[in-house]
């Protein structure tokens, strides 16, 4: 278990407030001028070295992603902070939003210098209303205190944050839908190439990061990039995480772990175990609703991070975990999640806005058993002709949790579709 | 799923922002020669500013003059976000997640509470003009679940139970603190702290 | 210039080529729906997936991936197979099986595709989509249910029409296209939306229900219906003109077509001139061509050749003006006219008559200045090529001039003269347009003078361009069917020829003057006439025209005439013969030949014979008042477009609101 002194967001609950002097005598704000002194490649270096992956739920190298953005030039750079938080399970950076967002903007004041932006946006989801007035209240003490805007923090770094607010669309979570979103268009996601590094918002080299990423970044740099990659199993699979605990278990909570922790302490220790105990389980969604399923054999052992989920078939995604007991009927779960998928499709391209709904459409049939046992194998070659054929990862997305279902659930769909057959002859 | 938009007889004849501040503000976010971007923000604040909390046509065409920008794009815009509504809606919107963490909490319950209590349907409004309700997908407050969005706020940790004394007393004009419903301490386990219990004693919660 | 691999095979492209492109510099075609060469590339129907490497291990968009050095791209592999079949299958699931009432069935991509990479039977056995139609007036019928959402309607209207009235709205499956609140599309290039649509979701409203592809016969043709020339495909059936289509020609309208040019052709029909008529007692009775000849012979007979004139029309062909002209001659007739329209134009001059910049040329100017001209309703494809400019490169656009509705911005100068006079504008490759109706006025020669003054011309680069408006009027010019020295007067004037005459002209003829007219349509100048010589139109004979750069074009018979119209240069040839002068062809290689002979430019078709620069215009006194227009209603225009009924409801749908909303 993760002991205390190593971590990062100690204000995770909102047991203090979020306010500016707060923040500061958690330590946010500290001398961040020292930091931004020891020069950009430092804190690249540094970044690279604590092995801090994307907390959005690709898991991209961060120090990487910021190694990517161009030289400066005529154009200027953006720093984007991805706070569009929908994935079905996560509510993570929820958190990080409304009771620790200095951490966030101290971060984005970081990362916007090693990629040489001057301005962030941070596009919050609009359904955040609450928290996103508290980021705002926060942008305002901060400005105010000289943090942002002009020589930000002392640092020699001329630096603002503005806050937009999303319109309710899960796909706006995708980078380059959000940058579309942000640009005042639908939020349709772009073809790449080009990669936002090299034309992002306004066309401009722009860097997306999740908020939990950036939030996270103050602390690696006083730390140091080797207290952060000694904790996790790996020098792939570092750092502490912030962990989402959803479903049947006795007391859902959020909770910061390191990375790695296995999946039975997870839930056990922080969440109050499974409704019922740990033989009740059926299966857990490991890492927000895109990540396929994982039954009890395989949540018995597995750890969370990024590549032991991945050795099961499966993801660290948003580690949020949404956890079935056995009263679950678990294919209207994975059906539920269908239409969520066929909901926030953005419709653009072909078989994501045909596939989701059909898929969808055949799930409903699955859930009563109103299907043949063929239509599984179809179902399950549908999914495959959407997965890795669509202009962004929402068409794989609504595969997996499907794949997942029939990975490890198969016989309890054909057993429903026989006795619907049956009850039917016998009407 | 379709936005719906009013009919024509619903539809006003004219519209002019009623702060034109806030609108300045909105437009000072963004670069000049980029103010297609202020399209969601003043979506937003026409719905804040309308009875009924809702867009009106006029009201995009407006905003596609101040943005400078075809009236069709910010229509574009109107029908592709769930939270921009083309139609008046009663005064608390109560829009129930039923996305898989809230279903495995029993939203179909609080939604039922809801449908009971308010003698309306998903999609409907009360006659009174009290009350809009609709099933939204996930609004990111899992390890609350189930929970509702009234408005601009988040009533979490619910039961059927609480779900319909927040009704009774919105519909009596009463506030509701928004929130887990059932004491905890946001998304902390309700069992108590498992981590930084020395902080929490500090801070009076454990 | 990137080198790579497409099917094994080494190829070297220009940068920025996509794959798609390069694999058809090949001569590989890739199944694409939402690709559009004229357009912006979405990249959202992903029918044209290729294999790439390297590059991560699932299909690429070809459309919309640059092609780089090294990559080594497969079109055709099993992967690329099964992701197309995925996305066919995906594509088909919701679009309705009704292509035996479709017009779009037998040249639909989605049918054609479908053979390619369509499933024999179908897996989708749930509820289908059904999407409202939508109203986007007489030109385009809509049946939505059957779109893709490819939005290449919707790319076409904001970046080629310039009209932004069609969007996708909504999201995921419920996605359609739409416009804003069922408001109607207004352009007068709404007829491409037809062709760019690849399936039957929107299509040519006339043409609904009349024809099959593989019934037509394709007959390349060149449009009359303004000076510009466009390069049109006229289909076929029997002897009926079924439909108009455009076709490319980069050096001129692309890819496109205005819609009178496409959609005027129900006009052909109507009102027909179809036998010859004498007017015997003040009435126009049906005659022989025999009696109509002897006719005309008869009140010719005596007359000298002074008291004889005769004028060509908007839609007269080189071959007839020049057969006329040689007729006129022969019966020592000098008063020739073919300036119409009113416009004082110096034949002495030629490059002060034509669209010197050419209208590819236009897209390397970097301002464009319009005097007294609205191209938008005086040639269509010329301010298409204007919009294109001004889009891709946003090429300043000034207007002197009526202030007109346009479909891009521009910058008001002023109503008249004085505006012309201060012009000063800081551009290197400038290209000034002057319309029609900035020399339909007694200031013409001062007007020219002064635009001269102001139009940047030098050694690679001729920034003075005059816009005709009808397709007769720049090869009658070259042929010189005007008088020979000084003004066309009808002063003793005792019998004129009418080849294709029916503007406002025709009511300054003499009352006693005796009036043949040659043409196709009961109209303006039949009229007015004693005989009439039923005439072939431009879909019914081989004839020249040259359009206002100066490029001579040849349209192709594709019907034979109607009734017992003969082609105009047929008519004029046999009359001679009546009258015991014969005009030496008798073929009409023969008289092409002739005529290229008397006038070289003739000689090399499809191509612009060069003019000289030199000096016109003379300096004045302007007027103050304010210029003109020479195109009140663009549908209406011509005898074919005023007696289409297609032409008439878009006057009804387009031109008359707006004109309410004027008042």
């Amino acid at each position: 278990m993760l002991a205390d002194k190593d971590r990062i967001f100690t204000n995770l609950y909102g047991w203090n407030s979020f306010t500016l002097a707060d923040a500061k005598k958690r330590g946010d704000w500290d001398n961040t001028a020292a930091i931004i002194a020891k020069g950009r490649d430092w804190i690249i270096e540094e970044m690279k070295k604590s092995g801090l992956r994307g907390r959005g739920g690709a898991g991209f190298p961060t120090g990487m992603k910021w190694s990517f953005m161009p030289k400066p030039s005529d154009k200027p750079h953006y720093l984007v902070i991805n706070a569009d938080e929908s994935e079905p399970g996560t509510c993570k950076d929820r958190e990080i939003l409304r009771h620790e967002p200095h951490k966030l903007l101290e971060g984005a004041l970081i990362a916007a210098h090693a990629i040489g932006a001057h301005k962030a946006y941070i596009y919050i989801r609009g359904e955040f209303f609450d928290e996103s007035s508290n980021v705002w209240k926060a942008i305002h003490e901060a400005r105010a205190a000289g943090l942002l805007g002009k020589n930000a923090a002392g640092s020699g770094w001329d630096f603002d944050v503005e806050l937009h607010r999303g319109g309710g669309a899960y796909i706006c979570g995708e980078e380059s839908a959000l940058l579309e979103s942000l640009e005042g268009k639908k939020g349709q996601p772009r073809n790449k190439p080009p990669f936002p590094a090299m034309a992002g918002l306004y066309s401009c080299p722009t860097t997306v990061n999740n908020v939990e990423t950036i939030a996270t970044v103050p602390t690696i740099l006083r730390r140091g990039g080797e207290w952060f990659a000694g904790i996790g199993r790996d020098a792939k699979n570092t750092g502490t995480k912030l962990y989402c605990i959803s479903g049947h278990v006795n007391a859902p909570c959020n909770v910061e772990e390191a990375m790695g922790i296995p999946m039975r302490e997870l839930i056990e220790k922080h969440a109050g175990g499974v409704r019922g105990g740990w033989d009740n389980l059926l299966c857990v969604i490991p890492g927000g609703s895109s990540t396929p399923l994982l039954p009890r054999e395989i949540c018995d052992t597995v750890v969370m991070d990024f590549d032991s989920l991945r050795a099961v078939q499966s993801g660290l995604g948003t580690a949020g975990l949404i956890v079935m007991d056995k009263s679950t009927d678990v294919v209207y779960a994975i059906a539920r999640l269908s239409y969520f998928y066929m909901h926030e499709s953005c419709g653009q391209c072909t078989p994501c806005r045909e596939g989701t709904a059909w898929m969808y459409k055949i799930m409903q049939r699955m859930v009563t058993g109103n299907a043949t046992i063929e239509e599984i194998d179809m179902l399950l070659d549908i999914s495959k002709q959407i997965e890795g054929q669509t202009i962004c990862a929402h068409g794989d997305a609504s595969a997996w949790p499907i794949q997942g279902l029939f990975r490890h659930f198969r016989p309890v769909v054909e057993q429903r579709i026989m006795d619907y057959r049956k009850q039917a002859k016998a009407a | 799923m379709k936005p719906i938009v009013a009919p024509k007889e619903q539809q006003p004849t004219s519209f002019a922002f009623k702060d034109m501040t806030k609108v300045a503000d909105i437009l000072s976010r963004y670069p000049e020669e980029r103010k297609q971007s202020a399209v969601m923000p003043l979506l937003d604040l026409v719905m804040r500013e309308t009875e009924g909390q809702w867009i009106p046509e006029v009201a995009m065409e407006e905003i596609a003059k101040i943005l400078e920008m075809p009236r069709i794009k910010v229509f574009e815009v109107a029908t592709f976000y769930s939270m921009f509504i083309l139609r008046p809606i009663g005064k608390n919107h109560i829009q129930c997640c039923t996305t898989t963490p809230c279903w495995l909490r029993g939203s179909a319950d609080i939604v039922k509470a809801c449908e009971e209590k308010l003698g309306i349907h998903i999609g409907e409004t009360t006659s009174d003009g009290k009350f809009t309700l609709t099933e939204v997908e996930c609004l990111g407050a899992c390890v609350n679940a189930p929970m509702v969005q009234i408005n601009d706020s988040y009533y979490e940790d619910l039961t059927p139970e609480r779900m319909k004394e927040i009704i009774d007393a919105l519909s009596a004009g009463r506030e509701v603190p928004a929130g887990p419903q059932n004491g905890r301490k946001c998304s902390m386990a309700i069992t108590g702290p498992t981590t930084l219990q020395d902080e929490a004693k500090k801070a009076g919660v454990a | 210039m990137p080198k790579l691999k497409i099917n094994n095979v080494e190829i070297e492209v220009a940068p920025g080529t996509n794959l798609l492109q390069a694999a058809e510099q090949m001569g590989i075609e890739i199944p694409r729906f939402c690709y559009h060469d004229k357009l912006s590339v979405p990249g959202n129907c992903r029918m044209c997936l290729v294999e790439v490497k390297p590059g991560p291990p699932k299909p690429q968009a070809s459309c919309c991936l640059a092609a780089a050095d090294g990559m080594e791209v497969l079109t055709d592999s099993e992967l690329v197979h099964k992701a197309r079949k995925g996305v066919m299958e995906f594509l088909l699931i919701n679009h309705p099986l009704d292509c035996p009432i479709c017009d779009q069935g037998g040249e639909c991509d989605l049918q054609d595709q479908a053979v390619a990479y369509g499933y024999d039977r179908s897996r989708y056995f749930e509820a289908k989509r059904a999407v409202k139609d939508k109203e986007l007036g007489p030109v385009v019928k809509t049946v939505m249910t059957r779109c893709i959402q490819c939005t290449r309607c919707v790319r076409f209207a904001s970046e080629i029409a310039g009209v932004d009235d069609l969007g996708l709205l909504n999201r995921g499956e419920d996605v359609e296209i739409g416009t804003y609140i069922e408001k109607t599309m207004a352009s007068e290039m709404s007829g491409n939306l037809v062709d760019v649509c690849p399936v039957g979701a929107l299509t040519s409203a006339p043409y609904e229900f009349t024809a099959r592809p593989w019934e037509l016969r394709k007959v390349e043709s060149v449009d009359v219906m303004d000076a510009v020339g466009c390069n049109i495909r006229v289909d076929v059936r029997g002897n009926e003109v079924m439909r108009i289509l455009p076709r490319l020609n980069e050096a001129i309208n692309e890819t496109w077509l205005a819609d009178k040019s496409r959609l005027a052709m129900d006009g052909l029909k109507r009102q027909r001139l179809d036998r010859p008529y004498v007017r015997r007692d003040g009435k126009l009775v049906e005659a022989s061509w025999e009696d109509a000849f002897a006719f005309a012979a008869d009140k010719l007979k005596g007359l000298q050749g002074a008291q004889m004139a005769a004028l060509a029309g908007d839609l007269a062909c080189a071959e007839s003006v020049y057969a006329l002209k040689k007729f006129m001659n022969g019966l020592g007739s000098n008063m020739l006219e073919c300036r119409v329209d009113g416009a004082a134009i110096d034949v002495s001059a030629p490059a002060s008559w034509r669209f010197n910049t050419t209208i590819a040329g236009l897209e390397q100017a970097d301002a464009v200045v319009l005097v007294g001209c609205n191209p938008r309703t005086e040639a269509p494809l010329i301010n298409a090529r204007i919009r294109k400019v001004w889009y891709n490169k946003r090429v300043p656009v000034y207007v002197i001039g009526q202030k007109i509705d346009l479909n891009y911005p521009y910058t008001y100068l002023g109503a008249g003269v004085d505006a012309l006079e201060k012009l000063s504008i800081k551009a290197e490759r400038p290209a000034m347009i002057l319309g029609t109706a900035a020399l339909q006025r007694a200031d013409a020669s001062a007007v020219l003078a002064a635009v001269r003054a102001k139009a940047v011309v030098n050694e690679g680069w001729n920034g003075f361009n005059y816009l005709h408006t009808a397709a007769g009027r720049m090869g009658a010019l070259m042929l010189g069917f005007t008088p020979p020295q000084g003004q066309f007067s009808w002063q003793g004037i005792k019998a004129v020829w009418l080849n294709n005459v029916d503007t406002d002209v025709v009511k300054s003829i003499p009352a006693d003057a005796f009036v043949i007219y040659q043409g196709h349509h009961g109209d303006a100048g039949a009229a007015r006439a004693d005989v009439i010589f039923p005439a072939a139109t431009y879909t019914e004979k081989n004839a020249t025209y040259v359009n206002t750069e100066g490029r001579v074009q040849q349209t192709r018979q594709a019907t034979s005439p109607v009734g017992q119209a003969k082609e105009d240069w047929k008519i004029i040839r046999a009359f001679s013969e009546v009258i015991g002068k014969p005009l030496s062809f008798n073929t009409l290689a023969d008289l092409r030949a002739a005529m290229a002979k008397d006038v070289p430019a003739f000689g090399a078709v499809d191509a612009i014979t060069p003019v000289a620069w030199s000096d016109f215009g003379k300096a004045g006194t302007l007027d103050a008042k304010p210029f003109g227009t020479a195109v009140a209603n663009y549908y209406q225009t011509c005898v074919i477009s005023r007696a289409s009924v297609t032409m008439a409801q878009c006057t009804e749908a387009f031109v008359k609101p707006l004109a309410m909303a004027a008042e």
